[in-house]
């Protein structure tokens, strides 16, 4: 471990009269797995929001490998490495699973002559239809995605975010929607990708025993402001988390 | 059969009828160039349209610049442009037949340039909008560029220019405009095919499935969206200089900018064919013009509107378009396939 | 060009007598806009065919002229005719597109937009009408100003009031502003929303039809001047932006005067060339307002 890879400092962001999010910090450690939690409406996405360039933001700084990215638009930090999954999940829904993961390739160095590169070399398509199998997705791989099951499209969505080789991985409730039996693979590769494939992770999450199992710092969030952040058990023992959360209900 | 092969044989079809045809029937060389002209109409639309997601109802403004670049080089090449549009065709330019080809050749590069370049530098700004705010951009585009050129008295206003004459024969003249727009249309179709197969097709592909998320993965939008815009203007460009010169005599309003007719046609049979397919818009232009020819001196001066009743029917109760019907009845014939194979290296697990 | 403008400084009177006239032709683009913006916010169908509506009723007033009727008394009656065709237009085209996507409407309407104009150009032909409506010219000092051009922004007033008094008090007028709202709720509330979108495709036939029985008093129609006024609803609503009736008013008065002063400054042959190069224009300032507020995607 080496640091932060991301830096959130003192961010705030409003929609007209809400506050979304005010005066946030968070981390995220290099090669690790952060984890974000909090009640519905919390501010939760608005701060992935704000990381991946969606909206400007009111106040504060976010960097990313020390270099300050607030101001960027979100192909630009796409680029950088920096990827999100969507919490209403989107594919590209009129194309098969294959070509939804050819065209995640990073676009990193991409210079006006390979917009009509070939896209069929070997090598990214044996790396496509490794993610496909390490989802569970490569026998429908020339399937068209929309005709995919909600919970396929969610790992069709993660599969193609590997696809991209990020440096960090946001993702926003990779759990919701899928089959409870099934989850407990779905934690199990998200672990993987971070251990094999090297990508740290920066996962917001309802459900408490994924995230108390997955993640190895969490913050809270509670009405848009930072509750607290620490190890999970420290989290799961925070008598303010507790509250935020029975108060929610 | 592949769906490779299968492309061949069309395109060996298409060319066999593209020769046979105005030997067989030199009666019908003129209709049937106007044919391939609607066939690259509805392709590069297509590519914007089908592909990418972006309705243009302004396309027939590349064909338009085009058309008004080719008439100012053939013509600024011998004499004063200026001079020439003042008479309104009194001065008769006598070319020679050196100085017209010469002029043909660089008018049509220069239509398809000027197109481009057009398409370059407005295309960052009309791309910018999205849905039903692009089409109706594009059309006001095409109306007010139209609208500029009728009032731009160097180009002759709204009077027009007479185009050089063919030099030799008028029936070789019309064999030689056919044999261009024959051989644009199937080298138009051949290179957007050709493209589609690269990274550029799967990435206007996912542009119009969703380019939020295209955005999201870091895909250059922008750029891709710019350079599909710029290769219909290229090959639109080109065409309308070879349209000009056939017509012999352009104006901006009916000729160089119709909006109401070519511009909606190709949308029109874009659809007809099967939008977003390979050869939906080939098949839709075919048939539209070849259904339009056969009944237009039939309907009597109802034909335009006819053809308002028909594009509303086809949008409105058959808007998949023939193709699309066809694929989604089916979808093998279209390469659509769906391997049972489990795993990488396991045998069909799933089969048994 | 310059020297326009220098004739405008230096005859102010000119530049009040244009302001004027614009002003009066704004309130007929505020009519037609207004119908667009009703089309657009209550069933989501992007109208191309409006300015072939506003011609349509044109047309009834011309040919109410040629039987010797006033156009005047005509207007009620292109009032109700122009309803009646819009329920049909409705039940034969629009009903298949209201739920489709965003390029169907558009395309949709404008087929219609061509069968209308073209069969309006084998009826009529292609020359520029007029229906006379007489009266005279009021001298002001050094104005003159056509009588029947304020007696049409009177008549624009008293249909504009009307129809937002309906639309306030009436149950079509509530049940209208509730589908826009919300059409799922509108519906489990017990109402017809296939009659609401029926009915407000009528009312926008109507409103577009008695504009255009003004437009063919104080100006001039032609089968193909339609697009120019689709042009000018779709300036307006997109400047104002849906559900803003006093925007709508502020940006319909605003094209008729820049119409007006363009015209006047850059030569009469640039006039539509004016009016659609401001399309492209407010469409370039809203894309760049999207793009300082991207918009946030959940
Ligand atoms: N585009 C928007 N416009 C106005 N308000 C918004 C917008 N997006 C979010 N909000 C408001 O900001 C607050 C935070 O929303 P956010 O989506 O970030 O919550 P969240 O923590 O992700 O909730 P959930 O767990 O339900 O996904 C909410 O009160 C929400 O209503
Ligand atoms: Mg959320």
């Amino acid at each position: 471990m080496s640091g932060n890879l991301i830096e959130v400092r003192g961010v705030s962001k409003s929609y007209g009269g809400v506050v979304a999010n005010k005066d946030v910090s968070i981390d995220v450690a290099e090669g690790g797995i952060t984890g974000l939690i909090g009640p519905n409406g919390s501010g939760k996405t608005t701060l992935f929001n704000s990381i991946v360039g969606y909206h400007p933001i009111d106040e504060g700084s976010i960097k990313f490998r020390g270099k300050e990215i607030s101001k960027l638009r979100v192909p630009e930090i796409a680029r950088l490495g920096l990827l999100r999954t969507f919490q209403q999940t989107r594919i590209y829904s009129k194309m098969d699973c294959m070509k939804n993961m050819l065209i995640s390739v990073s676009h990193r160095d991409e210079g006006l002559g390979s917009m009509f590169g070939s896209m069929r070399d070997r090598e990214t398509e044996e790396f496509a239809e490794e993610l496909l199998e390490f989802v569970g997705l490569y026998q429908k791989r020339f399937l068209v995605a929309g005709e995919l099951s909600f919970g396929q499209q969610k790992l069709l969505e993660f599969a193609m975010a590997l696809m991209n080789r990020p440096q960090v991985l946001l993702l926003d409730e990779p759990t919701a929607g899928i089959n409870p039996t099934l989850i407990n693979g779905l934690i199990d590769r998200l672990k993987r990708a971070n251990e094999q494939f090297g990508i740290t992770l920066f996962v917001i999450e309802h459900n408490m025993r994924v995230i108390m199992n997955l993640a190895d710092r969490i913050s809270c969030l509670a009405h848009g402001e930072l509750l607290a952040t620490g190890t999970p058990d420290e989290i799961q023992n925070d008598p303010r988390v507790v509250d935020a959360y029975l108060g929610a209900h | 059969m592949s769906a490779r092969s299968l492309d061949l044989k069309i395109y060996a079809f298409l060319i066999a009828v593209g020769i046979i045809g105005p030997l067989l029937v030199p009666s019908i060389t003129s209709q049937m160039a106007v044919m391939w002209l609607m066939v690259l109409m509805a392709v590069t639309w297509d590519m914007t349209g089908g592909q990418m997601g972006y309705n243009s109802l302004g396309n027939i403004t590349f064909f338009g610049l085009g058309m008004y670049a080719s008439a100012v080089v053939q013509i600024g090449l011998v004499y004063d442009v200026m001079e020439y549009t003042a008479s309104f065709g009194a001065i008769k330019v006598d070319f020679t037949v050196s100085q017209y080809w010469t002029g043909l050749v660089l008018g049509i590069g220069a239509g398809g340039a000027v197109a481009t370049v057009f398409a370059l530098v407005v295309g960052p700004f009309m791309l910018g909008l999205r849905g039903p705010y692009f089409a109706i951009g594009t059309l006001g585009l095409a109306v007010a560029v139209a609208e500029l050129i009728s009032g731009w008295r160097y180009v002759g206003g709204g009077s027009g220019i007479s185009m050089p004459i063919f030099p030799g024969e008028a029936g070789t003249g019309s064999i030689v405009f056919y044999v261009m727009f024959f051989v644009l249309a199937i080298v138009c179709h051949m290179v957007i095919r050709a493209v589609y197969r690269t990274r550029f097709g799967l990435a206007i592909n996912a542009i119009r499935d969703d380019e939020d998320k295209a955005e999201a993965m870091g895909i250059h939008t922008t750029r891709y969206k710019v350079m599909a815009w710029a290769i219909s203007a290229f090959f639109m460009g080109m065409a309308g200089a070879i349209f000009g010169n056939m017509s012999g005599f352009i104006e901006p309003l009916e000729v160089a900018f119709p909006t109401a007719t070519f511009g909606i046609f190709m949308v029109a049979m874009a659809l007809l064919g099967g939008k977003g397919t390979l050869w939906g818009p080939v098949l839709g232009a075919i048939l539209f013009h070849i259904v339009k020819e056969v009944t237009w001196t039939e309907l009597l001066g109802w034909q335009w509107v006819a053809l308002g009743a028909i594009i509303i029917l086809n949008i409105v109760y058959f808007q998949q378009g023939i193709l699309g019907w066809a694929q989604d009845r089916w979808p093998a014939l279209f390469g659509v396939t769906v391997d049972e194979k489990m795993s990488r290296t396991g045998q069909a697990e799933a089969a048994e | 060009m310059l020297d326009n403008i220098s004739i405008l400084f230096q005859a102010p009177i000119f530049a009040v007598d244009l302001l004027i006239q614009g002003l009066l032709i704004g309130g007929i683009f505020v009519l037609a806009a207004y119908g667009l913006a009703l089309v657009w916010g209550v069933m989501n169908v992007k109208n191309l065919a409006q300015g072939e509506l506003v011609i349509l009723g044109g047309y009834l007033a011309y040919q109410a002229t040629l039987w010797g009727i006033h156009p005047i008394v005509a207007l009620p009656v292109a009032f109700v005719l122009m309803f009646c065709f819009g329920w049909v237009i409705y039940l034969v085209i629009i009903k298949r597109v209201v739920d489709r996507d965003m390029f169907t409407s558009l395309l949709a309407t404008f087929g219609l937009s061509l069968l209308i104009q073209q069969s309006l150009n084998l009826v009529f032909g292609p020359e520029v009408r007029i229906a006379e409506a007489g009266f005279g010219t009021l001298i002001l000092g050094d104005l003159a100003i056509p009588v029947i051009r304020i007696v049409s922004l009177g008549l624009a007033a008293v249909l504009a009031v009307g129809i937002i008094l309906f639309m306030r008090n009436s149950r079509m007028g509530q049940a209208i502003r509730a589908t826009a709202q919300d059409p799922r709720a509108a519906r489990v509330l017990g109402i017809n929303t296939d009659r609401v979108y029926a009915f407000t495709y009528a009312l926008n036939a109507a409103i577009c039809g008695s504009a255009g029985v003004l437009v063919a008093m104080i100006w001039n129609i032609q089968p193909y001047y339609g697009l120019v006024h689709s042009i000018r609803s779709f300036i307006i609503v997109t400047a104002a932006g849906l559900g803003n009736l006093p925007g709508v008013i502020i940006a319909g008065f605003g094209l008729g005067v820049w119409e007006n002063y363009a015209g006047f400054v850059f030569g009469a042959e640039f006039a539509i060339a004016a009016v659609v190069a401001l399309l492209v224009g407010v469409l370039m300032v809203r894309l760049f307002q999207l793009y300082r507020v991207r918009q946030v995607v959940r």
